[in-house]
């Protein structure tokens, strides 16, 4: 197992988002985690990279306890994320977000050469800044972004949200040319068929609890209908 | 007429202290949003250890300014780190108050020190020197050197930000804060680095001051105050605009002045005044 949750729980406040998340990836495989908006996903995201609190044991990768870790501690682990809706730095150009993702130096297969042989056009565009690129091509700078941090662990967090279908295929067309070097990933994905298709095993979140869990072409859709609207 | 060449050019001199003040200022809020009201008050501070250690200590003026400026560093990477830090968030007022607390604090800790007497510091005769640059049109060694300097900072904040990976750090962090914790920055780190940078621009920006003019222990609130209408002339947008900000405020007193030696103050707030109607966000203000 190189990543897992035990028990995972999170508060905003009174609130509580999760209750007692079980979760588990092995290196390689490609984990789908899907569910309703509000069902705990983002939130699930943010305690594996401590953008929120967790307890010491609650979150464990490669068999440490990192729960609550700061979020710069946990990506120099190899933890990289693809946060919702991209998050471009916008006073930086293409190369220079690129840039910032090997803020922590860590040592493997990717850098600029590699991210723009995997994403051409943005050899061409990596002076401009990066809010003039189109909604995928500013989802290529984020995913290249957090390749640059070299991470064992890829969290791609609603990779085709507000992109026009045919991008949304473009983007994905390429994750199997990020994960041939063994990279493991989790992906959030709003579209059901998708996120079956590119993933081994998914997990269905609904308020905060994991609803469905299996190998993603065993589950069907009788059954993630099911766990993803509850009876 | 070349009384007006020289009115001009005594005010861009003049300017380009302003910038000096101006410059920390604007890097301290550009980074990380916050407003530090003792801005003035840690200038007039460094100006009198300066005054201290070459008056009262006999030390060389050049090697007291070279052990300041990495003390200044140290000092300004402790603050953000031991106590403003903890003041930021969505609610600008803790770093207000906090600040203004502290300016009030370094003020009479200086008035108990130094008294409210004026002093200033020594620049070995530099101070009546000066070079001849056209017939009738002469420009002292001391500001041309302070303007100098002002531009040589200017150009190295600009390639800082815009060129070297703690500058990249900078524009992220005060992009997004939470998007570059996700790229392994420590924003705690980054913003104290700034405010280590900041207090090395105000060390140098108290000892010019000290060497120009005098300075007594309530002189910081009014350096803030043209700090303050440097950057909001400036914009926000570059190190460059905030020079120009200096100097246009510079000029603006000079000229002020000119007509009437009353009114040279007064003109500059005039001219912010006119900025903030017709450009609020300045000549060159943050465009992406």
């Amino acid at each position: 197992m190189l990543l897992g949750t035990q028990n995972l729980t999170a508060h905003y406040g009174d609130f509580q988002a999760l209750f007692g998340i079980d979760f588990e990836v092995d290196a390689g495989e490609i984990i789908a985690i899907i569910g309703s908006n509000g069902a705990g996903k983002s939130t699930f995201l943010k305690a594996l990279t401590g953008l929120i609190g967790a307890a010491r044991g609650q979150v464990t990768f490669e068999g440490k306890g990192i729960g609550g870790w700061a979020p710069g501690k946990i990506v120099e682990l190899g933890i990289a994320m693809v946060p919702e809706g991209r998050r471009l730095f916008k006073s930086l150009s293409v190369e220079e977000n690129l840039l910032l993702g090997a803020y922590t130096k860590r040592p493997g297969p990717w850098n600029l050469e590699k991210i723009f042989e995997l994403f051409p056009i943005l050899r061409e565009k990596r002076g401009v800044p990066s809010t003039s690129l189109s909604g995928g091509q500013q989802q290529m700078v984020a995913i290249g972004r957090a390749l640059m941090a070299n991470p064992k662990l890829l969290i791609c967090d609603e990779l085709s949200l507000g992109l026009a279908p045919i991008v949304v295929k473009d983007i994905y067309d390429a994750l199997p040319k990020i994960t041939a070097g063994g990279l493991t990933a989790i992906i959030v994905e709003q579209d059901v068929g998708l996120a079956q298709k590119v993933s081994n095993r998914l997990y269905c979140f609904q308020e905060g609890k994991v609803s469905l869990t299996g190998k993603s072409n065993e589950v069907t859709r009788e059954q993630i209908s099911l766990a993803y609207f509850g009876v | 007429m070349i009384e007006w060449v020289n009115t001009i050019l005594q005010g861009v001199m003049l300017g380009g202290l302003y910038a000096l003040f101006a410059m920390g200022l604007s890097l301290m809020f550009g980074v990380m949003r916050l407003t530090n009201v003792a801005h003035g008050d840690f200038i007039i501070l460094t100006a009198f250890s300066a005054f201290a250690a070459t008056a009262s200590l006999g030390i060389n003026l050049w090697i007291a300014l070279l052990l300041l400026l990495p003390l200044a560093f140290v000092f300004g990477y402790g603050l953000q780190r031991g106590v403003l830090n903890g003041t930021l968030g969505d609610d600008p007022l803790p770093s207000l108050v906090v600040t203004f607390g502290l300016s009030i604090v370094i003020q009479n800790l200086l008035m108990e020190i130094f008294s409210a007497d004026t002093r200033s510091i020594s620049s070995m005769g530099m101070e009546t020197k000066s070079v001849q640059l056209a017939e009738h049109l002469f420009v002292g060694v001391l500001p041309l050197i302070i303007f100098l300097i002002a531009v040589a900072v200017a150009a190295g904040m600009q390639w800082l930000f815009g060129k070297t990976a703690i500058g990249r750090a900078f524009r992220a962090s005060s992009d997004d804060k939470e998007a570059a914790q996700l790229m392994g920055l420590d924003h705690r780190h980054i913003y104290a680095l700034a405010t280590a940078i900041a207090f090395v621009l105000i060390a140098i920006a108290g000892v010019l001051q000290g060497m120009r003019t005098t300075i007594a222990p309530s002189d910081g609130p009014g350096l803030l105050l043209y700090a303050f209408e440097a950057v909001i002339i400036g914009g926000m947008g570059s190190f460059w605009g905030t020079f120009s900000g200096g100097i246009i405020l510079g000029v603006a007193q000079a000229i002020g002045f000119r007509i009437d030696p009353g009114w040279g103050i007064l003109i500059g707030h005039f001219v912010f005044l006119a900025m903030l109607m017709v450009k609020p966000n300045g000549l060159f203000p943050k465009t992406k």
